[in-house]
């Protein structure tokens, strides 16, 4: 038959790649907007599926023996089991736990097919060996990293940044050596270097992300993001298969723009994030205002978001750690019910994950243009009568809007212009920065102490109940 | 130390110095606490309740026997004789109008606290019981002038005809004047109100209220330096009291809240604007403890004058709500013994250095401490500007000349064709993919919005399984070796594949609109 010529088989395989490539170019656009997000979705998974019936057809054309078949098989199943169930299971507040558990599989991944490219041509030319080891070298950085960022993100590791005297020293170093066996590796080393290269990868990797603490955690992620898909590309060009280079080149840049984007967000330069280490200095000096600082109780609180016309909530990373995004949907409820405009004002970096905030309000049905971005809410606040601050402390500081603070510059959401700002709190201890906080000091606000879910709760029973829908 | 809440003992007073909800918060800055018997009976609190809320039942003596007393007025002879040597007295005192009370008061070595002395500065705010009562007399003000008046506030097109809403005037837009407007206009009437401080007029205008200027000129500044409206000049009086008389024939309802700290109430209505007002027209007058602004108002009385205008001089309206005002007394007396209980450990400390304290006591240790020295502070946001203009953001750094960057990618330009040129034929068709789809990666993410940014990850989580074709394509081989490492590939990217994908949607299933 024509179309089993080895020729028009390879032209469909390729041809397949190509249409895959393009497709995750639709999904990514999908994201622009709500409306497409789910079309984008399934145009990613369409383009998947070739793929994988493009090799599979690779594999039929190549007459692989049955338990290569097999294996694919049952390797497909468990995973494909795994990643369900997990996916099904998730919470959302766990969202940054699964994104990089993930980016370690894809770490994983990119280092087995680079041993195993080499295992299948150990005597390729040195160019080649230069992409197997890059790949190699990506993927174990990934790998462990994503391991590390999961342990902070879900606590079984302390998020405080390890400093290691001469941490940035020791990174070099490591850098310099994997280099060296690098250009060993290609210059016919054998399996030693590479050996030697893939497990300083791994330590370097571990060591990279041990010294950036907890709230750096949304640029450590859109950076690993990055590295995952770079580690693809690379086992790309070493495969000689573009599909790989196409897409991962398309996540890798997603992953640099996550990460500019949050950089940005904290004023920090990616480099000064990377080298890590911050949030230690800083911590001791948390001197600065102080001051008499106003208290309500939930009853109090409720009085005044019952006088109010407009109200902003501003939501943080305690939001997500007191899992008070279903009570917050309930006062929106409650107050939409009595005509107050309520809206979300969400931070770049708020949470420990881009667009954390906004999946957490999504789970709890809160819609979705009622939530803005900063930028889109800055000048609003002025013209609120009430501003809650739920589990946000650097975010919402004033003191990044004068030098010499270690948040200057940083962009800010502006909750002192309104008329009451109710502050959610568990104590007056410093944000991550290790700044203090002259919000709380500020006249028009009121703190409200405790878990930011009781505290919520509290509040939606002290406020009228709502009619039922009819 | 123990803090006695004794039972007020001055006619017709129904409010308490401590109510079932902050006796707990005194139990926690470490005092014990005694309530005497019926303190709270005529703002209905119950002894029960104090009792259930912590504090011990005492009777009269030993609640001003404690070494701290909180009150609502002034002791009577009695009362100061009963309190010990070095106790704290914290009550209204009045220390300007009672020279001879603040005598007793270091006689007796008894250091007195006037709550009538916070002094209006920011962080003084929750302490000051002169806002939290004028709150109160306020509303109350629209309450009596209400009941008084023999028609509804709220206007109404009726069956029955046309109901014209009441024309309320407020003399005076302090916390009293703004709370009386803010009732009023709950209640439908049209409201207008003025006041010697033009700056008040934005806020009257917030609480739904026409403001009334005095007219014409002068470069008065009535912006005062205490926080409280001064005496005015003669000029500016005649002129003020034009606007009154045109008013008076107009309005139903008049609410004057003119009052002086330690000073005669000034004169402001007169004899003949209230002949020229309505029959059944109300004038409320909260100065009347200071003589009223009224001249024809009788100090803690209502009445009718012959052509039916009934002045209300109530001197008591806060004890005409009293539940409330026990309340937010009681409140304004936490937040001032938090600021004195350092430690919270149940031990006053008046520290002379924290200007709050020192303006409220009057006297301390045999000494008379009063009148305290004075302390600059404004309420009117004088300063706000200059500090708005130092938020400005400091100088943008600036931009690096065009041929820095144009340098830069020169020289990388130049490294990429040296490495390609040496490069296999095979990885320069490859590296062109490769540019491409970073530049175009680029441009599409750039547009993805911020709300999406977590679906966005777990979608490049999904697509960078795409490494599976990498690890099938490895399968048919023949050594065994690598044929388990490349299923082991094809296991940990499936997850990401089928993990990826399946996260991704449910969350975009979660995001809704309205």
């Amino acid at each position: 038959m024509v179309l089993l010529e080895t020729a028009r088989v390879s032209n469909f395989i390729n041809a397949t790649f190509i249409v895959s490539g393009l497709l995750f170019i639709l999904a990514l656009a999908g994201l622009s907007k709500h409306e497409t997000s789910r079309r984008g979705n399934a145009f990613g998974i369409l383009g998947m599926v070739l793929a994988i019936i493009a090799s599979m057809v690779s594999m039929a054309s190549q007459d692989t023996r049955t338990i290569a078949w097999v294996l694919m098989a049952v390797a497909m199943v468990i995973g494909a089991a795994i990643g369900l169930y997990k996916a099904a299971k998730v919470e959302m507040t766990g969202m940054p736990e699964l994104v990089a558990q993930l980016h370690s599989f894809v770490g994983a991944a990119a280092v087995l097919v680079g041993i195993n490219a080499y295992l299948e041509h150990p005597h390729a030319e040195a160019f080649s060996m230069y992409e197997m080891w890059i790949g190699i070298f990506i993927g174990a950085v990934t790998f462990t990293g994503s391991i590390v960022a999961w342990g902070k993100l879900s606590g079984r590791i302390k998020s405080a940044p390890l400093t290691l005297p001469g941490r940035n020293w020791l990174n070099l170093g490591a850098l310099v050596a994997i280099i060296a066996c690098g250009i060993w590796f290609a210059n016919g080393g054998g399996w030693l270097p590479l050996i030697l290269l893939t497990v300083l990868a791994l330590l370097l990797g571990i060591h990279l992300v041990a010294a950036i603490g907890g709230a750096d955690m949304p640029v450590v992620i859109s950076m690993l993001n990055s590295y995952s898909g770079w580690a693809a590309a690379f086992s790309g060009f070493s495969l000689g298969l573009s599909v790989l280079i196409v897409t991962g080149a398309l996540v890798g840049a997603s992953g640099a723009i996550l990460s500019y984007i949050m950089c940005k967000a904290m004023n920090r330069s990616f480099v000064s994030v990377i080298l890590g280490g911050f949030g230690q200095e800083t911590a001791s000096t948390a001197a600065g205002p102080q001051g008499d600082i106003a208290e309500v109780d939930a009853a109090g609180a409720a009085q005044l978001l019952r006088g109010a016309e407009k109200v902003i909530i501003t939501p943080g990373y305690g939001m997500a750690v007191a899992q008070a995004q279903y009570p917050v949907a309930e006062l929106v409820k409650k107050l939409q019910a009595q005509g107050t405009q309520v809206r979300f004002g969400i931070h770049p970096v708020a949470g420990r994950l881009p667009g954390h905030m906004n999946v957490l309000l999504a789970e709890a049905h809160v819609p979705y243009d009622i939530v803005m971005e900063m930028d889109e809410i800055n000048d609003d606040f002025s013209d609120t009568d009430v501003a809650l601050v739920i589990g946000a402390n650097d975010t919402v500081n004033p003191a990044a809007m004068d030098p010499g603070s270690p948040i200057s510059g940083m962009p800010v959401l502006h909750v002192w212009e309104a008329k009451k700002v109710i502050v959610f709190k568990r104590s007056m201890n410093a944000g991550y920065a290790g700044v203090q906080n002259p919000l709380f000091f500020e006249e028009n606000t009121v703190m409200l102490f405790g878990d930011a879910k009781a505290s919520v709760d509290a509040i939606n029973a002290a406020l009228p109940a709502l009619e039922p829908a009819s | 130390m123990r803090i006695g809440i004794p039972r007020e003992s001055l006619p017709g007073e129904r409010r308490v110095a401590a109510t079932p909800k902050t006796v707990p918060q005194l139990l926690k800055l470490g005092y014990e606490v005694a309530v005497e018997r019926g303190a709270g009976a005529r703002a209905a609190l119950p002894d029960a309740e104090y009792e259930a809320a912590g504090a011990e039942l005492v009777d009269t003596v030993t609640a001003w026997g404690a070494d701290i007393v909180l009150a609502v007025n002034e002791p009577s002879v009695e009362e100061l004789a009963a309190m010990h040597a070095g106790a704290t007295l914290i009550t209204f005192l009045h220390p300007r109008e009672n020279p001879g009370l603040v005598e007793a008061l270091q006689r007796a070595g008894v250091t007195g606290m006037s709550m009538d002395m916070v002094p209006r500065i920011s962080r003084a705010q929750s302490m000051d019981a002169l806002s939290s009562t004028a709150n109160i007399s306020g509303y109350r003000a629209i309450v009596e002038a209400a009941y008084a008046y023999g028609r509804t506030f709220g206007g109404q097109v009726t069956a029955a005809g046309k109901v014209a809403p009441a024309k309320v005037f407020v003399i005076g837009t302090g916390v009293a004047g703004l709370a009386a407007l803010g009732a009023a206009n709950s209640m439908g009437a049209e409201v207008y109100a003025t006041d010697v401080r033009p700056e008040t007029a934005e806020q009257v205008e917030s609480m739904g209220a026409t403001f009334l200027n005095v007219r014409a000129a002068g470069d008065e500044q009535a912006v005062s330096s205490d926080g409280y409206a001064k005496q005015t000049t003669d000029d500016y009086n005649k002129r003020a009291g034009e606007l009154y008389a045109e008013q008076c024939p107009k309005v139903d309802v008049i609410v004057t809240t003119a009052a002086i700290p330690g000073r005669p109430s000034p004169k402001l209505i007169t004899a003949e604007m209230v002949a020229s007002m309505k029959p059944g027209s109300v004038i409320v007058d909260l100065a009347a403890l200071g003589g009223g602004n009224c001249v024809l108002t009788r100090p803690g009385e209502k009445y009718t004058t012959d052509n039916g205008v009934t002045i209300i001089g109530y001197t008591d309206m806060p004890s005409r709500l009293p539940g409330q005002a026990s309340q937010l007394y009681s409140t304004n007396l936490v937040n001032l013994l938090k600021l004195a209980t350092p430690g919270k450990d149940g031990q006053l400390v008046v520290d002379f250095d924290d200007e709050v304290l020192r303006n409220m006591t009057v006297a301390k240790d045999g000494q008379i401490t009063f009148p305290p020295p004075p302390i600059q502070v404004s309420a009117a946001p004088a300063v706000k500007p200059a500090a708005v203009a130092d938020r400005q953001p400091e100088a943008v750094k600036p931009p690096r000349p065009w041929y820095v960057s144009f340098a830069v990618v020169g020289v990388l330009a130049i490294a990429l064709i040296a490495l390609l040129t040496f490069a296999p034929a095979s990885f320069i068709s490859l590296f062109s993919v490769f540019a491409v789809a970073v530049v175009v990666g680029y441009y599409v993410v750039w547009n993805v919005t911020h709300a999406l940014h977590t679906p966005l990850m777990s979608v490049t989580n999904a697509i960078s399984g795409i490494i599976i074709v990498g690890a099938m394509l490895q399968l048919p081989k023949d050594n065994p070796a690598i044929m388990i490492i490349a299923a082991l590939g094809v296991l940990i990217a499936s997850i990401n594949v089928f993990g990826g994908f399946s996260v991704t949607r449910r969350m975009l299933n979660m995001f809704r609109k309205a």
